[in-house]
């Protein structure tokens, strides 16, 4: 970063600070006063930490790898082919899923906020909120892919698609050689999180 | 408005630095900021729109300083304020001054999974609305406009000119909701712009970005 590193931690350390206090305070506001049930908050919390996350997705993927009608369906009506495994509801209401392949790849982002597929992929991780990856996959996709590890051919076109409106963006990622014969758990298993941004690929290794 | 959120092509903000362990909050006070705001989203206090445009209006500066949930906290606060909900006085005190207004709704524990699972989709009825103005594979341009209230036409992409990609349908159109919670329902497209149409000679070869964009936003090519 090209800024004094021990300031700037030192300058939001204490910022932090506040917000956290600030954050408490409003929490004991907000139940005092009635507006919260207190036991809501938890159960907020609990779905996302342990039963919405990028392994709903991964099951989404593996179905449609598995099962070309399905695929069909997905890549036609996700919202619906979504629904249809018990994956919906808010930040997801309105799905589009994008088909990788050896000519085209994918990748999303929200420059403006960090909108994201929560019940496919859950909440999105710190990077993808970020000022770095919002800043510069639409200018730079290849160099950001770059810095996760992936080098595609000059002549793959890289799509970068930006979540400004409701719509919900997920990719398909192609599938790996070497996975001919494997069962849909199995392939749900090697399917990553990233893969499903666009900014990772799936392996096929154990 | 043209805050400090409106990232897109920025430069400076350093390496993207992705953790493979990261927990999904850091701390109590992350996961406090992130249940409060749903729980009082649901109070119907406010609309998504007006909630971004809330986060979105801290000082860029601060905003460029701050981690999302600080963002979110923020917008939380200003909502709470502006809507007479608590005031500052009541979280420099942490306790309740002044009565507790009436809200609409309140989120229980046993609605919640039920409630995430239902969302609320900003998709519209597309009766009453008049047909698309354009169809995939027209060329259109993005308005430059620049308002100082909410919007989700990117900076990048004013004035440039780029090809409708799809049509997604009828969706609540973000500004008037956020301004006055005027839906008015519009027809929403994914629309193609080129990597040389946005960054001339400094795209990179092969990229091109899509960006979802109401009529509102479009004028003809």
């Amino acid at each position: 970063m090209p800024h004094d590193g021990h300031h700037h931690d030192h300058d939001h350390g204490s910022e932090l600070a506040e917000t956290e206090l600030r954050v408490r305070a409003l929490e004991s506001l907000l139940v005092e006063k009635g507006y919260v049930d207190p036991a809501a908050l938890d159960v907020l919390v609990e779905t996302y930490e342990k039963n919405v996350g990028p392994r709903n997705g991964a099951r989404v993927v593996a179905k449609a790898w598995d099962e070309p009608d399905y695929k069909a369906w997905l890549l036609e009506d996700a919202s619906a082919a979504i629904a249809s495994l018990g994956y919906t509801g808010r930040q997801g209401e309105d799905m589009i899923v994008l088909e990788n392949t050896p000519e085209t790849h994918n990748m999303v982002v929200c420059t403006l906020c960090s909108c994201y597929p929560w019940p496919v992929l859950g909440l999105p991780p710190t990077w993808y909120k970020a000022a770095p990856y919002r800043a510069r996959s639409v200018s730079k996709p290849r160099s950001v892919l770059a810095e996760f590890g992936v080098t595609l051919p000059d002549a793959t076109e890289i799509r970068v698609w930006d979540s400004t409106a409701e719509t919900r963006y997920m990719v398909l990622p192609m599938r790996p050689a070497g996975t001919d014969g494997w069962s849909a758990e199995q392939l749900a298993d090697i399917v990553t999180r990233d893969s499903m941004i666009g900014t990772g690929l799936v392996e096929a290794a154990s | 408005m043209n805050g400090a959120h409106d990232l897109g092509g920025g430069h400076g903000h350093g390496p993207i630095a992705p953790d493979p362990n990261e927990p999904l909050f850091h701390g109590d006070w992350e996961r406090k900021a992130f249940s409060l705001t749903l729980a009082m989203g649901f109070t119907g206090q406010w609309n998504i729109d007006q909630s971004r445009f809330a986060r979105e209006s801290m000082a860029p500066g601060r905003y460029l300083e701050t981690s999302y949930y600080e963002h979110w906290s923020h917008g939380l606060e200003v909502l709470l304020a502006d809507r007479g909900l608590v005031s500052e006085a009541e979280i420099q005190a942490a306790k309740p001054i002044g009565p507790a207004k009436p809200v609409q709704r309140i989120l229980k524990a046993e609605d919640v999974v039920a409630t995430l699972q239902k969302g609320g989709s900003a998709k519209r009825d597309e009766a009453g609305v008049g047909p698309a103005k354009f169809n995939a594979g027209d060329r259109v341009i993005a308005r430059n406009i620049n308002p100082p209230t909410h919007t989700r036409v990117p900076r990048y992409v004013r004035g440039r000119a780029g090809v409708i990609d799809r049509v997604h349908g009828v969706f609540v159109f973000p500004d008037t909701n956020a301004k006055s919670a005027d839906e008015k329902p519009q027809w929403l497209y994914a629309v193609r712009f080129e990597g040389q149409e946005l960054w001339g000679p400094d795209a990179e070869a092969g990229a091109c970005v899509y960006v979802d964009l109401w009529d509102d936003y479009l004028d003809p090519a």
